[in-house]
């Protein structure tokens, strides 16, 4: 075959996260089909996140050799630092820490799920991404954290930036097998 | 004992992820294909499907390739990527197809933007190894 294959790593690299743009796109406008109003869509988006998150922190746990964090501060740098590196190939600033040092923002200059999308005037309600809240709950939740997770600002919806709001709600105390930390 | 496609192509669900398959298929044909040289005919095309498009998205290429010169193609992946997690063998056989109906969806979408209409159905007899077929629509 004659046709020129030698592509740069970069290059594949590129396509397999628009690979991954496209599905996500094709996932919300299937499920605004399958869904008459913005908030079904919304709850269903966070649901299979969740059920990603559940499954993911297994894979992250794996491969990244982070072991358990000891407070929350810890916990934001690794999500932001390494899983969002590791899975969108981007790193989140860590900002707007509360007092108390329980909730702290995200933000996100560039959002990959969003390359090519343009949301539709009839859609003002559907938090577009709202998949990454349910993929960090679940995770968390699988390492012993209830954390509570939502947009404030979309880009999609004419803000500067993206941020996603993380507040720790409490330690999920579960029964281990005695002898096991 | 092959597990055919269409005893699902009745359930709502195998359209539906065949259909958002299409439309992924269509929208990567689009931004991978910007750089590459006009195809020849037909065959052409098929092999990049083959060769560069698969090896984007699954990491590999398909193993065989085979035509009846008719119309028909038949693209076989000794170790399908979606598969390879879950079987070596026929457990689970039952299950594959929800499995297969994206890539379906995917391959028809992008010969759909290289101007080939066509049915793409899928058969696996033992996992993870599985057949696409393509029947080309004469416009």
């Amino acid at each position: 075959m004659a046709r020129q294959s030698s592509r740069g790593g970069s290059e594949s690299k590129k396509m397999s996260s628009e690979l991954f743009t496209l599905t996500y796109g094709a996932l919300v406008t299937q499920l605004c089909k399958d869904y008459e109003n913005d908030e079904d869509v919304n709850k269903q988006l966070d649901k299979m996140g969740y059920n990603i998150g559940v499954r993911l922190v297994e894979d992250f746990l794996a491969r990244s050799n982070v072991g358990r964090c000891h407070d929350f501060r810890e916990t934001a740098d690794v999500i932001a630092k390494v899983a969002f590196k590791m899975y969108l190939g981007i790193t989140p600033s860590i900002t707007n820490w509360s007092p108390a040092g329980d909730e702290f923002s995200l933000i996100l200059e560039n959002n990959p799920l969003v390359d090519f999308v343009e949301l539709p005037d009839n859609h003002s309600s559907l938090i577009y991404s709202n998949l990454l809240c349910g993929v960090l709950r679940g995770a968390l939740e699988m390492v012993q954290m209830a954390v509570d997770v939502r947009f404030l600002l979309d880009t999609l919806k004419g803000d500067g930036v993206t941020e996603i709001r993380m507040k720790f709600i409490r330690r999920i105390e579960d029964n281990l097998p005695v002898g096991e930390e | 004992m092959g597990f055919s496609f269409c005893n699902y192509r009745k359930m709502g669900c195998i359209t539906k992820l065949e259909n958002m398959g299409f439309r992924v298929g269509q929208g990567l044909i689009e931004r991978f294909t910007k750089d590459t040289a006009r195809f020849k005919d037909e065959l052409d095309i098929m092999k990049f499907i083959c060769k560069d498009f698969w090896t984007t998205v699954f990491k590999k290429q398909i193993d065989n390739l085979r035509t009846n010169h008719q119309g028909i193609y038949v693209l076989q992946d000794n170790k399908f990527r979606l598969l390879t997690q879950m079987s070596a063998g026929k457990q689970y056989l039952e299950h594959a197809p929800k499995y297969l109906a994206f890539t379906c969806g995917l391959i028809r979408g992008a010969l759909s933007n290289l101007g080939i209409k066509s049915i793409v159905t899928a058969e696996v007899s033992t996992m993870p190894a599985c057949k696409f077929q393509v029947m080309i629509q004469k416009m």
